[in-house]
This record gives structure tokens, C-alpha cells and sequence, in this order.
């Protein structure tokens, strides 16, 4: 492209200022290299485009506080417990994300997990069914549930607020008559679901392996990426920030792969956290479908002119929010190792809602990351552990989570407002 | 300087066009050439909308023909109007301000190599298409919501040429800019022209019609109201066309005196 080679246009605005340029001294042209690479991040800095930052700080804050009144808190046991019941939320989240990237919301996903768990407790233990068949069956219905919402939503034209408000109640009521008068089903910790989160690789070598895959994988896609991008002659990334940013990685990964081997090894829901991750990431960022998400997320109309099925694609993301909550509920029954009438109620839909924005979802619509499902939920997940270590009390627990919940709105709207400004909103 | 074909890219002969009791477009005439830019200009209401929905198929025509090479066409959905290669960009651009420049060019029509995104090659060609049209943004990387008014309009005019169209239809691409940013748009459309394409521009603005355009087109009331050759015809007798300040006590006679003679 010829901006490329006008590199006069990055001088800073004030020279360019009464200089009678040609070039327009608006225009931001990133220059080749690391100059380049860290002049474009001071003004994605400045306008307002946080990315990730601000809740990788909160999570140091929080580890720092609580270590700090309890040496218990960074414990192996600690972590790694918190990494197993993180997973539920965890899952929910992501589909919340799906549907968040739509700039709408889904109420229900509490009550659809709640379903799920009765499922597969009412089929595989009241009926002797087959537990992966009842499993199957479970996370089938999410996905069937989320259809109908997105059907009511989409081809109806219902607000998808008020359609999963309704949905919210009626699968409660759903699971409450599923569940009967005894109201708690008891699972076989030692079955599939069960194993869901008690099972451990305590092999040193299968934590190591998994850190090891992850950083090499990491640094491969994004020098392959780099490579290829050069030999088509467009902008790639720099050698030294790629280098970098697997070096943090890896520090990260090694560092948690030490802590779980210390206590038990390596946590078999963590593991299906992890290949959710990267699979939903590279659906939403790697496919057309995904592309079409945030097209509608960020206007629907342009999306209608450039061919997208606009209900097809809103009834399938209310189905994806459907299956991931019927996943989330299969992890919160292995957790609590039973289906009760408390499944999917009190605070689980807010903390969801919570982590996926918290991680950095806007709710406006448009912008977000599945991997802000796994910030969000290790934010919140501590939050409780810590606090439970200190002996306070859930409703100290809901005003505090409340108040992140808050503070990460209030900068998401920031955010976005700081960006009007710089004109990147 | 520019290379005008003898047939037209597209004709209209004798257009009708009725929404229930309102007679929108009355047999209407127009013709456009490859490398030629037609100004299609009319006071509100005078139906430069409805035709153009017409040719992009939006509003099926009621009465008349449509010509595209020569030959007779049915153009009754937006479809058929793009498979003959007619692009249309409507004044409200469409474009998504969360997504990059690469993925608003690609929207709906993305790349792909083994079933993903080939984003590489999408943001080479994308980078090769708006370097031919020599149009300037700051990345092609960055969300559209960054770009200004001009820059969005070119990356809009850019989305339209990606199906190489013959016919590209410019609805008041110059209402919202500023003077560098119309600049940069006019610039454009000659570039268009330079390449071949058929460019219909549609604009309130005399300047930019005089600027760039090698016909203009007057409608007024849903009636041909005269073709003019841009460099013969000055701004006040389009005008006139335009408001209908050529119909007075002395051409009214006129018109009267020639029937009577017959």
C-alpha cells in the first residue's frame, strides 16, 4: 500500500499542526518493526483500547490481598481447587460470550444448566440409561432449548431479554418437576459425570506435556502466521513480539503446571476448559460463521445487505448459549455430585454474566474473546475462595462480587466512550 | 481521454414506475456508457431514488425496458441486478464499525482455504485493491468505527468494486464530507471511470456534478427533464431543469405555438 512509504504521516499530531502537509495529518500509519509495534500500542493505549489489561492487574490485586492475609491462598491445594470449580462457570460463560457478541443477552442459561443436571441424574440413575447416552441426551436439550429461545427471539422478534426471562422461570419449573418429589438425586461420584471433577492426571509429566504443547503450538501458529504474512509482503508481527509473548506463556503455563503437580496433577476438567478455549476462539475468530457473529454484533443491517441469515445465525448462537449451559451444568453436578433444586439458581446466572464481562465482553455488542470467559471466572472464583479462607460470610461475598461486577461495567462504558472520542468506538 | 462504447452498459427506455396512486417515474430515458460518468440530479422527490432502486432491483419497473449491453433484461430483485454486474452503494454506507477494514471488504464473501479464513490473502488483495483505486487509510487492520467520514465512503465505494461490476451506482456519496474528504471521493469516481466502469452518481451538489460528471441526467417530477453535456451547459441552466424555472408565460407559448402548427 502507498502509506507505507509516507512515513511523514506519523509524525505527532502537534508538529503536524501548523505544518501545511500534504498528507493528511490524521492519518496513523504504523511503521514496520518493534518502533512500529510499540507506537501502535501507546495508541491503542491512549484510545482507550485496554484489551485484556486492566482485569490481568485485577487478578494480581486480588492474589496480592489475599496472600497477603492468608499464606493459604496461592496453597497448590488452593489453586488447583479453584482452577477445578472454576470450570462450571467457566463453560457457561463462554456461551454467554456467543450471545453477548450479538449485543444481547440470555437469562436462562442458570435454569437451562439446572436442566441438563436433572437430565442426565433422572435418565442415568432413576432409569439405569447409559451415562455417556444420558450425557448425550442433556447437552443435546441445552442445545434444543437455546433454538427455541433464539426462534422466539429471532424469527418472532420477541427481545431476546424478555424471551430468557421467561425461559428463566419455566426451566426452573422444568427441572423442579424432573427432579420429583424427593427433589436431590444423588450421582455415582465414580461415574462419567462424576469423574468430571474429581479426575486428576497425577502423572508430573502430563501437566508439563500439556504446558509444553501449548507453548510450542503458540509459538508455531503465530510464526507460521508471521512467515506467511511476510512472503505475501503485508505488515506481520515482529520476531521479538512474538518471542515475548511466548515467553510469558510459557512462564504462565510452566508456573501452573508446577502448582497442580504439587497437589494432585492435572485437573481433567481444567484440560476440557482449555481445548473449549481454543476451539470456540478459533470458530469465532478463524471462521466465516464466527466473522458473521460480529458482523451482526456490530450492525445488523450491513449484515443483511452482505447476504448473512440473520435468523440462522441468531437462532444458532441462543443454541450455542443452550449447549454450553447444559455443559456448565453437567460440571456443577459432578461437583456437588448430586442434581438438586438449587441447581442453576441463587447467584450462578450474575457470576456468568459477571465473568464473561468481566473478562472484557462488551456488552454492547461486537467485541469480545471466549479466553475472557477464563479471566473472568478466575476473577470471580477467587474472589469467593479468598474470602471463604478468611471465614467472611456469602453476603459479604455478593456485595464484593457485586462491586467488581460494577467497576468492570463502569470501565467497559469508559471504554467505549474514551474510544467515541479517539473515534475507535 | 476516456473511451465512450457505442452501446450503452445500461438503458432505460420508456420507465414507469406507480406506488398505488402516486406515479413515481413516468417514462423515463436513460442511458449509460462504459467510461462515462451520468449525474443524475432532481429537486427532492423528484424520483432519482425510486430509479435507481429500479435498476438495482429493489422496486421492479412497472412499464418500459431495460437495456444491458443491447439486450432486454428482467431485473426484479437486488440478485439479478448484481449478477448483471451493477454495484450499488446507498448513501447510509453499511458498514460494520466493529470489524476491520479487510473484513468489512470481504463481508458476507470472505476467502477461505480449507474451510478458514485465509486472511492473508484477503488483506493482500484488499491492500492491491484500494492502492489501484489509490485510496489512503491508515491501516487496513483497524475497526471502520476509526475512520473518517471520506475514508468509510472510499472503503464503501472499494466493497462495491470487489465483483468487478460494470455498473457502480453512487448514491450522494458526497452529502456528509467536508471539502478534502468530497475532494477524495470526486477523485475516486474519476479513477472509476479511468478504469472503465459505468458510474452513476447521484448528487444535489452542482459543483461535484460540473466536477466530475460527463452527463447529467435532470429529473423533475418523475419526468426526463432534459440530458446535458456537462462542459456546454452551464450550472444555472441545470438548474432551471432542476426547479423548472425553463417552464414560463413565453415557453409555454412556444409549446403551444408548435402544436398548432401541426
Amino acid at each position: 500500500m502507498t502509506t507505507d512509504k509516507t512515513s511523514t504521516a506519523v509524525v505527532n499530531p502537534e508538529a503536524a499542526k501548523g505544518a501545511d502537509t500534504v498528507v493528511d495529518p490524521r492519518l496513523l500509519v504504523r511503521e514496520q518493526g518493534l518502533g512500529g509495534y510499540i507506537t501502535e500500542f501507546k495508541r491503542k493505549m491512549r484510545g482507550g483500547d485496554l484489551g485484556s489489561i486492566p482485569v490481568i492487574i485485577g487478578l494480581i490485586i486480588i492474589c496480592v490481598v489475599f496472600q497477603s492475609l492468608n499464606s493459604e491462598f496461592l496453597s497448590a491445594k488452593n489453586v488447583s481447587d479453584i482452577a477445578v470449580t472454576m470450570v462450571a462457570t467457566g463453560m457457561m460463560a463462554v456461551g454467554i460470550i456467543f450471545v453477548l457478541l450479538l449485543g444481547e443477552i440470555d437469562l436462562s442459561v442458570g435454569s437451562v444448566s439446572g436442566v441438563s443436571g436433572a437430565v442426565v441424574a433422572v435418565l442415568s440413575v432413576t432409569h439405569g440409561m447409559n451415562e455417556w447416552l444420558a450425557i448425550l441426551v442433556a447437552v443435546l436439550s441445552g442445545a434444543v432449548i437455546g433454538a427455541i429461545h433464539g426462534f422466539f427471539f429471532a424469527r418472532i422478534g420477541a427481545p431476546a431479554f424478555a424471551v430468557t426471562l421467561a425461559g428463566l422461570l419455566f426451566w426452573l419449573g422444568f427441572m423442579l418437576q424432573l427432579l420429583g418429589d424427593t427433589g436431590t438425586i444423588n450421582l455415582d461420584s465414580d461415574g462419567v459425570v462424576g469423574n468430571l471433577t474429581t479426575y486428576y492426571f497425577s502423572d508430573v509429566a502430563a501437566a508439563y506435556g500439556l504446558a509444553a504443547v501449548a507453548v510450542v503450538a503458540y509459538f508455531l501458529s503465530a510464526f507460521l502466521d508471521t512467515r506467511r504474512r511476510e512472503a505475501a509482503g503485508i505488515p506481520a508481527r515482529p520476531l521479538v513480539d512474538i518471542v515475548v509473548r511466548t515467553v510469558a506463556l510459557a512462564v504462565f503455563a510452566f508456573g501452573a503446571a508446577f502448582m497442580f503437580n504439587q497437589y494432585r496433577g492435572l485437573p481433567l476438567a481444567l484440560v476440557l476448559f482449555l481445548i473449549v478455549l481454543v476451539g470456540t476462539d478459533f470458530v469465532l475468530r478463524r471462521t466465516s460463521y464466527g466473522r458473521k457473529i460480529f458482523a451482526l454484533g456490530g450492525s445488523v443491517e450491513a449484515s443483511r445487505r452482505a447476504g448473512i441469515n440473520v435468523t440462522a445465525i441468531r437462532v444458532s448462537v441462543f443454541s450455542i448459549a443452550g449447549t454450553f449451559a447444559a455443559i456448565g451444568g453437567l460440571f456443577w453436578a459432578s461437583k456437588i455430585a448430586a442434581a438438586n433444586q438449587g441447581s442453576g439458581a441463587g447467584d450462578l446466572l450474575m457470576n456468568v454474566i459477571a465473568a464473561a464481562v468481566i473478562g472484557g465482553t462488551s456488552l454492547f455488542g461486537g467485541r469480545g474473546r471466549t479466553w475472557n470467559a477464563l479471566l473472568g471466572v478466575m476473577v470471580i472464583v477467587s474472589i469467593q475462595y479468598g474470602l471463604a479462607l478468611e471465614g467472611i460470610a456469602t453476603p459479604i461475598n455478593y456485595m464484593i462480587t457485586g462491586a467488581v461486577l460494577l467497576i468492570t461495567v463502569v470501565i467497559d462504558s469508559i471504554t467505549r466512550k474514551t474510544q467515541k472520542t479517539a473515534g475507535r468506538a | 481521454m476516456v473511451h465512450v462504447s457505442a452501446t450503452p452498459v445500461l438503458a432505460l427506455r420508456g420507465v414507469s414506475k406507480r406506488f398505488g396512486a402516486v406515479q413515481a417515474l413516468t417514462d423515463v430515458e436513460l442511458e449509460v456508457h462504459a467510461g462515462e460518468v451520468v449525474a443524475l440530479v432532481g429537486d427532492n422527490g423528484a424520483g432519482k431514488s425510486t430509479l435507481v432502486k429500479t435498476i438495482a432491483g429493489v422496486h421492479p419497473i412497472d412499464d418500459g425496458v431495460i437495456e444491458w449491453d443491447g439486450r432486454a433484461v428482467q431485473i426484479n430483485k437486488p440478485h439479478d441486478a448484481q449478477n448483471l454486474g451493477i454495484a450499488t452503494v446507498y448513501q447510509d454506507l453499511a458498514l460494520c464499525d466493529n470489524i476491520d477494514v479487510v473484513g468489512n471488504l470481504y463481508l458476507g464473501r470472505e476467502l477461505r482455504k480449507f474451510g478458514i479464513l485465509d486472511e492473508v490473502e484477503m488483506e493482500r488483495r484488499s491492500r492491491e485493491l484500494l492502492s489501484t483505486l489509490s485510496i489512503r487509510i491508515p491501516s487496513v487492520r483497524i475497526p471502520i468505527a476509526s475512520l473518517s467520514g471520506g475514508q468509510r465512503q472510499t472503503v464503501a465505494i472499494a466493497r462495491s468494486m470487489l465483483g468487478e461490476p460494470k455498473l457502480v451506482i453512487l448514491d450522494e456519496p458526497t452529502a456528509a464530507l467536508g471539502v478534502e474528504q468530497t475532494a477524495q471521493v470526486l477523485d475516486l469516481v474519476e479513477r472509476l471511470r479511468e478504469r472503465g466502469h459505468a458510474v452513476i452518481l447521484i448528487s444535489h451538489n452542482m459543483a461535484d456534478v460540473k466536477a466530475v460528471a460527463d452527463k447529467v441526467a435532470v429529473l423533475r417530477l418523475g419526468r426526463n427533464n432534459g440530458v446535458f453535456d456537462v462542459k456546454t451547459t452551464s450550472q444555472e441552466e441545470i438548474i432551471s431543469a432542476i426547479t423548472g424555472a425553463t417552464e414560463n408565460a413565453v415557453t409555454r407559448r412556444a409549446a403551444r405555438n408548435a402544436e398548432a402548427q401541426k
